[in-house]
């Protein structure tokens, strides 16, 4: 099991992340997205730290550093999300489509 | 006191002058009070009656009455506040007939009227202005005394003025021949008419600002005439033609004679363009601005760069002095008061281009293609301007064609490389003509303000002193002999014929011919024959007040003397002997260039061979112009209009019309600059509304139109956003394999 396996992993889990979020209609749904792609990321990161030996451990804290933006990332866009919820009463973001031309 | 110290001190009266007529002025005159429309008719009267109390003690009690009076009248407020404008005569205007009062007539040029029972008017401005110019007149003359008859030549540093590098310009006078002789035509001929304009603007309700005016004028004047280089003389040469302006345009609220004066400062400004130049052309060839120093290194710089100096140098002059192409100003700015014709117009300002020419003869003369065109412009000129001045019916028309005519005469003479010639024809043309513009000015005022010569006639009996001084005037432009004009143009006549100039020369006589017929025409118009006018006007026909005959008296001194004094011997006389200096350089370098000039630098004067022969022709042809005039305006009026009906092949009609319409040079400048300014400026405009507009408006149309296309994409919904984000990593990804591959 080499650096390939990690990288294919990650790139799959982007995929999903991706399709998910253009697929889904539901607010929600399309956050766990961004998380599976954010995560997917981190995996490559900490993949390539393992693999590729850096003095300063650069992947793992740059892992860790996405993994705090991450965190925040979720708690704003859950907020804002619910917030929508409960103005509109529905997580469908198709209903949210006020600010086109 | 030395001389120097007075050198530098004679500009700076008439400065001082204007700031006291500016500052004080109006405080001290008192106008006349409203009057009604029906004192029109009669204001003559009133005006001859209390315009000579300018010298005498008789009002000094009003005037302080009215100073002590601790609250002064609305009259007097009004009168004497200098922003006294409009404003303040329309608010006040229930005073006549619940109609705005016509004495109205600060830039109006009529007089006020008096009122019975109001307070008298005074008018005390002119007092320290005239005082001031006086001295100034005294100073010049002992500076005359002394660089005529004491031989010095002063050169006197004030301060410098710019220093900037190598860019230093002095505050400095030089004070030689060429100089003083300016100097005693400027200020007598300045002085005489400060006293004369007393009688002329009484009554006006700008008296003071004519005197602010007349003094800026004097000022700048002298600037010019006494300046030691190019950039003073530059100063002064504008600040005339300032001065000018504001006088033509005296009277502003006459649209003729506002339109006047914004036409000689235009005309004015197109030589003026071209005098700037060679003056920046100098600076920049030869590193310096003083005379001295840039007639010392003239030759060195090339033929050509000469030549493209002295032309641009002359275009100033042209337009200064009112030469063909540019001379449409000057008959226009006859709509001046009269004694700014007589200083500005005919005596001084107009000199300034012939000064100019003279001062920079070693530039001139070290360029024989400019100095053909001096000759030229000057000989054509000359006889255009005398062939316009034939057939004018406005008195002071013919004397502003007249003076054109004359001043042709004197570049012609520049032209030819007589300079002594040329400066003394301005001495005696200054001094002559000044007293004839006095002279029209004071028959102006005698006949009510009549200018056509079509409705005067049989004067001489009313006016008896300004006829006989006007006849003098007449004498020596006409070039009888023994008077001033006939010694100066026949010497630059027969300069002209002794140095080969054959062609000029004969125009020269013609024009000598045409010149003693129009100056007597004039003079039997005016003065012979009898009252062609309204009959109740000639009742009001009436010699002027002596401060307006006694300039005249003085000016006619000069010219009946002046010949005698500096002319004789001819071609020798006094004014060669102390203006050689000046010119002795050009004489010099002209002799190898000039065509014909070493003979008339060799040449002598012979009383009994070719010269005499030539003064008699001089004196016979003005003999007979002036018998002419006097068969055709006294024997027999009717003879002219005779001549020109049996003008062979019909052409008389034809002439005649050309020449009272100036042969159409004004029209068609009119056509060319002004309709031609007209459709410039539409196609500028076109251009601009729809070029230059058209590119702005297009810029907006086009970020409109786009972005018109681009919001379509703004769909709102969230997943396409989304899509855009994934379909540009796809691109910023397959861009980077392309790129690394």
């Amino acid at each position: 099991m080499g650096l390939q396996s990690y990288l294919i992993v990650s790139a799959m889990l982007f995929g999903i992340g991706a399709f998910g979020f253009m697929a889904r209609r539901n607010a929600i749904l399309m956050l766990i997205s961004i998380e599976l792609m954010l995560n997917s990321v981190n995996l490559s990161l900490v993949a390539f730290n393992a693999y590729l030996p850096s003095p300063v451990n650069a992947g793992a804290v740059f892992a860790l550093l996405v993994m705090a933006v991450a965190a925040a990332e979720a708690t704003v866009g859950l907020a804002l999300v619910i917030a929508i919820i409960r103005t509109r009463q529905t997580a469908e973001v198709d209903e949210y489509a006020d600010l086109k031309e | 006191m030395t001389i120097e110290t007075l050198i530098a001190v004679i500009p700076v009266l008439p400065l001082a002058g204007f700031l006291f007529a500016v500052l004080v002025g109006p405080r001290l005159d008192r106008m006349p009070s409203h009057g009604h429309a029906e004192h029109e008719a009669g204001h003559a009267d009133d005006h001859g009656s209390h315009s000579g109390h300018g010298g005498d003690g008789a009002h000094g009690d009003a005037g302080a009455e009215g100073e002590l009076r601790p609250v002064p009248s609305e009259e007097e407020q009004r009168a004497t506040s200098p922003h006294a404008g409009h404003a303040d005569d329309l608010a006040n205007s229930n005073g006549a007939d619940g109609v705005i009062p016509d004495d109205m007539n600060d830039g109006r040029g009529q007089p006020g009227h008096v009122v019975e029972g109001a307070p008298r008017p005074r008018y005390r401005s002119w007092i320290v202005p005239t005082g001031l110019v006086a001295v100034a007149w005294l100073f010049s003359m002992i500076v005359f005394g002394n660089v005529i008859f004491g031989g010095h030549t002063y050169h006197v540093s004030v301060y410098e003025w710019i220093g900037s590098g190598t860019f230093r310009i002095q505050v400095a006078f030089l004070v030689d021949g060429l100089t003083a002789m300016l100097l005693l035509v400027v200020s007598t001929v300045g002085l005489l008419v400060h006293v004369y304009s007393i009688g002329y603007m009484d009554g006006d309700r700008g008296f003071w600002r004519f005197f602010a005016y007349l003094n800026l004028f004097m000022f700048s004047m002298l600037l010019l005439v006494m300046g030691d280089n190019f950039l003073l003389l530059y100063v002064g040469w504008e600040a005339v033609g300032l001065c000018s302006y504001a006088l033509i345009g005296f009277w502003y609220k006459k649209p003729s004679a506002a339109g006047a004066a914004k036409k000689a400062f235009v005309v004015n400004r197109v030589g003026d363009f071209g005098f700037g130049l060679g003056i920046m052309m100098i600076w920049t060839l030869l590193g310096t601005l003083n005379f001295s120093d840039v007639f010392a290194r003239i030759t060195t710089l090339s033929p050509t760069a000469i030549t493209v100096i002295s032309l641009l140098l002359f275009a100033g002059a042209v337009g200064k002095s009112a030469q063909f192409p540019l001379h449409v100003w000057l008959p226009d700015a006859m709509e001046g008061p009269t004694p700014v014709s007589a200083l500005i117009h005919a005596a001084t300002m107009v000199n300034a281009g012939v000064y100019m020419v003279a001062r920079a003869n070693p530039i001139f003369s070290a360029s024989p293609t400019t100095m053909w065109v001096v000759a030229s412009i000057g000989v054509f000129t000359a006889i255009f301007a005398a062939a316009i001045a034939l057939t004018q019916n406005d008195i002071k028309k013919v004397l502003a064609y007249s003076t054109v005519s004359q001043l042709a005469y004197m570049f012609f003479a520049l032209g030819i490389g007589a300079w002594v010639a040329a400066i003394f024809h301005l001495v005696s043309h200054g001094f002559f003509k000044g007293l004839l513009f006095m002279g029209s000015g004071s028959v102006i005022h005698g006949a009510n303000g009549e200018q056509d010569m079509r409705y005067m006639g049989g004067l001489r009996e009313r006016m008896p002193w300004t006829y006989r001084t006007m006849v003098i005037g007449s004498l020596a432009l006409a070039g009888i002999p023994l008077f001033a004009g006939f010694f100066s143009k026949d010497e630059i006549l027969g300069e002209a014929f002794s140095r080969g100039y054959y062609l000029f020369w004969a125009v020269g006589i013609t024009v000598a011919f045409m010149t003693a017929f129009y100056t007597f025409r004039m003079v039997f118009l005016t003065f012979h024959g009898s009252w062609r006018g309204p009959a109740e006007a000639w009742h009001h026909v009436h010699e002027s007040v002596p401060t307006m005959v006694a300039p005249l008296i003085v000016l006619a001194v000069p010219t009946a003397l002046a010949g005698l004094v500096l002319g004789i011997p001819p071609e020798a006389g006094a004014i060669h002997r102390w203006l050689a200096p000046v010119f002795r350089g050009a004489e010099e370098a002209g002799a190898g260039i000039l065509p014909g000039s070493l003979a008339g630098a060799g040449h002598t004067f012979d009383l009994l061979g070719l010269g005499g022969l030539l003064l008699l022709i001089g004196a016979g042809v003005a003999v007979a112009g002036i018998w002419l005039a006097y068969r055709w305006y006294v024997l027999d009026p009717e003879a002219p209009a005779r001549f020109v009906a049996g003008f062979p092949l019909g052409l008389g009609p034809g002439i005649y019309a050309a020449s009272v319409n100036k042969y159409y040079v004004d029209d068609l400048y009119n056509l060319v600059w002004a309709r031609g300014g007209v459709l410039l400026g539409n196609a500028l405009w076109w251009f601009d509304a729809k070029v230059i507009d058209g590119a702005v408006n297009g810029a907006g149309w086009l970020a409109e139109r786009v972005g018109g296309a681009l919001r379509r994409s703004q769909t709102g919904r969230v997943e396409n956003y989304g899509l855009g984000i994934a379909a540009g990593l796809v691109v910023v990804l397959v861009a980077y394999l392309v790129i690394q591959r």
